[in-house]
């Protein structure tokens, strides 16, 4: 080939520009390398237009460079700490928030439970007074239905005295003949002792004939010492002796305590 | 040291290299920019947008690609006229201002004596306005020869002579 011609015909000044495509490029560097003169030719056509450009500068600043490395991405690694820097008051808030809740939340449990017990000794106290009253309605309920019993246009009051064991003693009998009951009223009796206790007996005068209707069974326990027993005998006198625990078929005479007779 | 040397370092990522190339080009980088966009401060930004972008790509120069200086070149030119474009809202090569290089030429002053006025008006000292122009297409906007003939209504081969002949004379101005 004829290298002057090739110089002359302007291609390396297009090959400078980048006018040319690759497969032209990649000629021109094939002819460059066999011909020094292309190469030294394409090397002042560059120089050319680096002076030409250069010109045009509005002239860098003399660090460009480092201010170039510092835009590169491994000399500015992605730094997630930074948004870790900002303090993060919203979190600060949120946990006093919380802690503030939870000391909240700790005083009305705190308030809730005394309450609680509060309620609880109120409702015992509640409890205890409504026992009192039901205790003292049922009492006084007993005490009605007993002195309705004792009021009974059928009662015969008998009233008994003390006999030579103890002439201080003296009791009632109630009895309701329609109703075959007898209430004995042994308030004026003495406890009995250990081992024994009073036998209430319906008396036939003539002959004297005693029937067992009944013990006074725990007796140092009743308050009221009022005792109701059924009655079904025609009797004419009440008896009440002591005898021992169990009771006894015939009374023991000398163990009598108090005696009346029905209408005396 | 050997160009091709310094380019294989650069493309291995060193940066020493890297420093050599920028001192070597970065002024004929920005002035390229300078010309197409002439606002000095945007041009300095660019500059240092357009290294950045080559140290990226720098494993996408090849031979095929032509001169290092030539693939940079086009890097510059692509980044300035995205940058005019995203200004103008023109979205043609043809839109573009041709006379950019004639009117740092003819109205230097206009840069506020940032430039090298004199030096650019002793090189292009002489020259006809259809070289200054088809300078200004070829090396500052990048057109392709067919283009460039397209755009001046001139057959291709007469581009061809005509910038052998346009730069001969630049040359012929060079300081010796």
């Amino acid at each position: 080939m004829d290298v002057k011609e090739y110089i002359a015909s302007g291609i390396l000044e297009l090959y400078v520009a980048g006018a040319l495509s690759p497969e032209e490029n990649l000629e021109v560097q094939h002819y460059a390398l066999q011909h020094p003169e292309i190469q030294k030719e394409i090397e002042a056509i560059e120089e050319t237009v680096l002076q030409l450009t250069r010109t045009a500068s509005p002239k860098l600043p003399k660090d460009n460079f480092n201010e170039i490395l510092a835009q590169l991405d491994d000399v500015i690694p992605f730094k997630p700490e930074a948004s870790k820097k900002r303090t993060p008051w919203g979190s600060y808030l949120g946990w006093a928030a919380a802690v503030l809740l939870a000391v909240g939340l700790f005083g009305l449990y705190l308030e809730n439970n005394k309450l609680k017990t509060e309620i609880e000794i109120t409702n015992q106290e509640r409890e205890n007074l409504e026992e009192i009253l039901s205790t003292t309605q049922e009492r006084v309920i007993d005490k009605e239905a007993l002195l309705q019993q004792l009021r009974d246009q059928n009662v015969t009051v008998v009233a008994l005295g003390g006999q030579a064991v103890s002439p201080d003693s003296y009791a009632k009998a109630y009895w309701n003949r329609e109703e075959s009951k007898v209430i004995i009223d042994a308030q004026g009796l003495p406890e009995p002792p250990p081992g024994y206790t009073y036998q209430v007996w319906s008396l036939k005068l003539s002959p004297l004939t005693p029937t067992s209707i009944g013990l006074l069974e725990d007796f140092a326990t009743a308050d009221s010492k009022l005792f109701s027993l059924p009655n079904p005998n025609e009797s004419e006198a009440f008896g009440i002796t002591l005898e021992p625990e169990g009771g006894s078929e015939t009374p023991t005479l000398e163990q009598l305590y108090t005696l009346g007779a029905v209408g005396a | 040291m050997h160009l091709d040397n310094l380019i294989q370092r650069f493309q291995n990522k060193d940066k020493a290299a890297f420093e050599t190339l920028h001192n070597m080009y970065a002024e004929n980088i920005c002035g390229v920019i300078n010309v197409i966009l002439k606002d000095p401060e945007r041009s300095q930004e660019l500059c240092q947008d357009v290294f950045v972008k080559i140290w990226n790509k720098s494993d996408q120069y090849d031979t095929s690609k032509g001169r290092f200086f030539t693939w940079i070149l086009n890097i510059a030119r692509n980044t300035a006229i995205d940058e005019l474009r995203s200004k103008s809202h023109k979205n043609q090569k043809k839109n573009l201002p041709v006379d950019s290089l004639v009117g740092i030429y003819e109205n230097s002053e206009d840069l506020n004596g940032k430039i090298d006025t004199i030096g650019l008006q002793s090189l292009l000292k002489g020259l006809k306005d259809k070289c200054i122009l088809l300078i200004d297409l070829l090396y500052f906007k990048g057109f392709t020869q067919k283009e460039a003939a397209k755009e001046l209504k001139t057959p291709i081969g007469t581009i061809k002579t005509r910038i052998r002949s346009c730069i001969s004379e630049i040359r012929k101005n060079l300081p010796q």
